[in-house]
């Protein structure tokens, strides 16, 4: 299979609450990825939009955007889930023979919206839409069923939001740098027993975009490639009273796929530093154990351990992850450009020095139903 | 002289999407509520491959992938497997927060549904506790037809 | 280089106005097992799923995630797609570069639309910006009546012939068990007393001028489900798969008022383009059928003339003098198109699994007689937008 890298990256800041437009937005990202690749919009063959419906408040919401995408006379498609989940179609297309360059852009306005209205929506309309439940009060069952099954504590999730918010003074995109102790994250406001405010991500407005390119395409560019060595994605059930909610079998089957295409036996060594979707605080401890880090139930031991800090063995989000910033779909993309970032050493002060292999993922659905992961490297 | 442009503040234009839905229950999903509305009865459904039974009923086996076609009647008795106090509220709760969610295994069934737990204090809350279906004095064949589970 | 990529299965739901006896996930689950019966697989061949719908129109967000149960993607890698009304078009894509990839062997396409579960109009008006176009706009109709109208003052373009294109629409779908419009009064008569009927029946009524209710696409429930598989495989599970030979689309346009009405420059451009990839250089000689998106009647015409099988002003006399029908040098429409079926999400994807049939010589009734090499399949939606995919009979080179 030929090679396909990430030549281009562009981010917007993320915040409460922009007033760019999505298009906006998109021209944004798209036009910061084209210029850090040091092309120009004709060096895209095609284009891969993320966005969604329900958020956008418009059905084809990639209707918006298509032409701040750059889409005129160009071959064009949407993906409705996670910006990781478009990243990899994007690759598809090149894969395919097609194309040698996809751009590859997300946008997300979540101060447009109401999220608890917007995410209740993605429950079973005849079975469970009707008693109210939303991301929040479903993930709050899955870290119950997670504290039940690895005798995980508040504490340990606290732990989570303190490293990250404090990891994002480093990034100058991050919505929410903050300076918090254990005691803040434990004080903080209840929201849906066991998760408190500081447990939880914001509402966020934002873009990104990445360029792909396979050996042919990179030499339309100036930046130097970063490879993707491999990608998994999986999907678990729908159902959350039918799927076991402390353990994450989708991510154990998209990261061991991940693994496989890059010839990693033992990711806790061989991999830098990773960037992990931490929609809520305890879902990094999850995410810990199906990325096999650490053996089922001892995702904690890794924290308190100090393992995941940024002076650790495997730095975790040094971005600040999704608990600083959380633009629903753009946020898996923006940790792909994180990993890219991290493997050029462009990762400025948030750099892990050194860093060469990293992890993005990223997820979808409710109490993280689908993963996608890939690995990167220079 | 300062352009008036320059000194536009920007608009914000509120709407609301507002298309009504009437969403089919189907054949399997009907049975499951006339029961609850009719008999105060919880059915579920089984497979005849893996055995599993299904609460809420499913007309394919997710693990099997062929039709389910036994039902199965269980019990309005179930453990608590999971719970949330929700501190919040929205549009779409059906009363005032707080509210506690609940994923409630009930006996004779192999997985958990999804409701509100209600006549409980918070200290009584626990995973593993049992609890029992309160059903609704005006049913119309829906899932608030059960009104929440209480403790047992 | 990628891999070849075929069909080799297609299934679908016998299309309906309202399919009540079914929820959404079950509708979709009826679409997969006829599919991979058709295919001879089971869903434990199947290595990624990819599925679209528009949302609006059931009201489910993230329909990939809630659908996994019965669609069979639990423990799969499963995506959604979705672009408005070129969704099953764009699901056929996005499953086509999934194999062509090569990094997996055997996809499950699945388009689906409860439209009965909705107010279509109210849902499709909020496709349009909320600020400059959602409160004038006159939900999918307008566009397509803006289209006609200028079409019928450039060419002189007549209702007749406009009822021409239903005629023929309606004839075909009377073949199609799937198909949800079955005309049955239409049987036996003879085509011109049919345009005759349809023009001057007084229940005909105005809707949109110059758009009357004989020249719209109903709004229908219904699944499909098609299955592509790489060359490593395809011809191991289809005695005759339907190679992709080409596929490309434009979706230029954000504001319908920015859209050049006298030409369809985004289906002109995309057919060049997949006519330039796959060398055909006479369209109506090389290509044998045509499963086409033709939302209404007027496109018929037109869209004919843009994608190349004719000139401009030419598409009326292709259609009186019979080139499109089933016996004609050019069949259009087999199925009877999307104006006798019409469940959104799917319809894009249907063009393609009936084209595929046809290819494979497994029709039924509505198989066309003459020896087919190329079949082309377009899908519409959105401002304008048009997807393009062709398929043939022998291997791509």
């Amino acid at each position: 299979m030929e090679r396909i890298a990430v030549v281009g990256v562009g981010q917007t800041n993320y915040e409460r609450s922009k007033e760019d437009t999505f298009e906006d937005m998109v021209f944004e990202a798209a036009t910061k990825a084209i210029s850090d690749a040091g092309g120009e919009i004709g060096d895209i063959d095609n284009i891969v939009t993320v966005s969604n419906d329900f958020w956008d408040g418009r059905t084809i919401s990639s209707m918006a955007i298509q032409d701040a995408a750059g889409s005129w006379g160009k071959d064009i498609s949407t993906v409705e889930g996670d910006g990781t989940f478009g990243a990899l179609y994007g690759m598809m297309r090149i894969l395919s023979g097609s194309f040698d360059t996809t751009l590859v852009v997300s946008h997300i306005k979540g101060s447009e919206g109401v999220m608890n209205l917007i995410t209740n929506a993605m429950f079973d309309p005849i079975y469970q839409r009707s008693l109210g439940i939303d991301a929040t009060s479903s993930a709050a069952l899955q870290a119950r069923s997670y504290m039940e099954m690895s005798g995980a504590r508040e504490e340990d999730f606290a732990l989570v939001s303190v490293k990250n918010h404090g990891n994002a003074f480093n990034n100058p995109y991050a919505q929410l740098p903050m300076k918090i102790s254990l005691g803040d994250v434990m004080a903080s406001r209840k929201i849906s027993e066991p998760l408190k405010l500081l447990d939880c991500s914001p509402i966020s407005d934002g873009a990104a975009a990445i360029i792909l390119a396979n050996e042919r395409g990179i030499k339309r560019f100036k930046k130097a490639p970063a490879w993707i060595q491999g990608v998994g994605h999986c999907a678990d059930s729908f159902n959350l009273g039918y799927r076991d909610l402390a353990r994450s079998r989708a991510l154990k089957g998209a990261s061991l796929k991940a693994y496989q295409m890059a010839g990693i036996a033992d990711p806790l060594r061989e991999i830098d530093v990773m960037e992990l979707y931490d929609a809520y605080s305890y879902m990094e401890l999850m995410w810990y154990e199906g990325l096999g880090l650490a053996p089922e139930g001892k995702g904690a031991s890794l924290i308190r351990a100090g393992v995941t800090a940024m002076d650790g063995e495997l730095p975790v989000n040094p971005s600040g992850g999704v608990l600083s910033s959380h633009p629903v779909l753009v946020a898996g993309l923006a940790r792909l450009i994180e990993a890219t970032l991290q493997v050029r050493g462009e990762a400025g002060r948030r750099q892990i020095n050194g860093a060469k292999k990293a992890l993005a993922h990223g997820i979808n659905g409710p109490c993280g139903q689908a993963h996608c992961v890939f690995i990167i490297s220079v | 002289m300062t352009d008036w442009k320059d000194d536009v503040k920007n608009i914000v234009c509120p709407g609301r999407i507002k298309v009504p839905y009437t969403w089919s229950v189907g054949e399997t999903g009907s049975r499951f509520f006339v029961a609850l509305r009719d008999n105060q009865e919880i059915w579920g459904i089984k497979c005849r491959a893996c055995g599993k039974v299904y609460v809420y009923p499913v007309k394919t086996c997710p693990e099997c992938f062929i039709q389910t076609e036994e039902w199965v009647k269980v019990e309005d008795t179930g453990t608590l497997e999971s719970f949330t106090i929700v501190h919040y509220s929205h549009s779409m709760h059906p009363f005032k927060a707080p509210l506690v969610y609940g994923l409630v295994k009930l006996d004779g069934a192999d997985g958990a549904l999804l409701h509100l737990i209600g006549n409980v204090k918070a200290e009584q809350l626990k995973t593993g506790m049992r609890v029992k279906a309160v059903f609704a004095e005006e049913r119309k064949g829906s899932i608030m037809d059960i009104k929440c589970f209480a403790p047992a | 280089m990628g891999k070849r990529t075929a069909i080799v299965g297609f299934g679908q739901t016998f299309q309906k106005s309202a399919r009540k006896d079914v929820n959404g996930v079950e509708l979709i689950n009826e679409a997969v097992t006829t599919a991979l019966a058709d295919a001879g697989l089971s869903i434990r061949d199947i290595d990624a799923i990819v599925i679209g719908n528009m949302d609006h129109f059931e009201g489910v967000n993230y329909v990939d995630m809630w659908s996994a149960e019965g669609s069979g993607a639990v423990m799969k890698p499963v995506m959604k797609v979705t672009t408005g009304g070129t969704t099953g078009s764009t699901v056929a894509t996005c499953a086509y570069y999934h194999v062509a990839s090569g990094m997996v062997d055997k996809v499950l396409a699945i388009g689906w639309e409860k439209n009965s579960e909705s107010d279509t109009t109210g849902a499709i008006i909020t496709a349009f910006n909320p600020i400059w176009e959602r409160p004038n706009i006159g939900g999918a109709i307008a566009g397509l009546a803006l289209e006609a109208s200028v079409y019928m003052a450039n060419y002189g373009i007549t209702e007749r012939d406009g009822a021409r294109v239903t005629v023929r629409e309606r004839l075909h779908a009377l073949n199609n068990p799937y198909a949800h419009l079955h005309q049955d009064w239409m049987k036996g008569k003879p085509i011109n007393k049919l345009v005759d009927l349809t023009v001057s029946s007084e229940q005909n009524k105005m809707l949109a001028s110059p758009l009357r209710m004989s020249d719209m696409c109903p709004r229908t429930d219904g699944a499909a489900a098609v299955v592509f598989a790489s060359e490593d495989v395809a011809e191991k599970i289809a005695p005759i798969p339907a190679w992709v030979h080409a596929t490309a689309n434009r979706h230029n346009y954000v504001f319908i008022g920015d859209v050049d009405m006298e030409q369809n420059t985004t289906l002109a451009s995309a057919s060049k383009k997949v006519f330039e990839k796959a060398r055909i250089k006479e369209p109506l000689k090389e290509i044998d059928v045509c499963e086409l998106y033709l939302p209404y009647s007027y496109a018929g015409l037109k869209w004919i003339e843009d994608i190349g099988f004719c000139g401009y002003g030419e598409g009326p006399k292709l259609l009186w003098d019979g080139v499109t029908d089933m016996d004609g040098e050019l069949p259009i429409n087999p199925s009877g198109g999307v104006m006798s079926s019409n469940p959104i999400g799917a319809t894009g994807l249907i063009r393609v699994g009936e084209a595929a049939l046809q290819i494979m010589g497994r029709a039924g009734d509505r198989q066309v007689k003459k020896d087919v090499n190329f079949a082309l399949t377009t899908g519409f939606g959105g401002c304008f937008w048009a997807d393009v995919m062709l398929l043939g009979k022998e291997k791509p080179l």
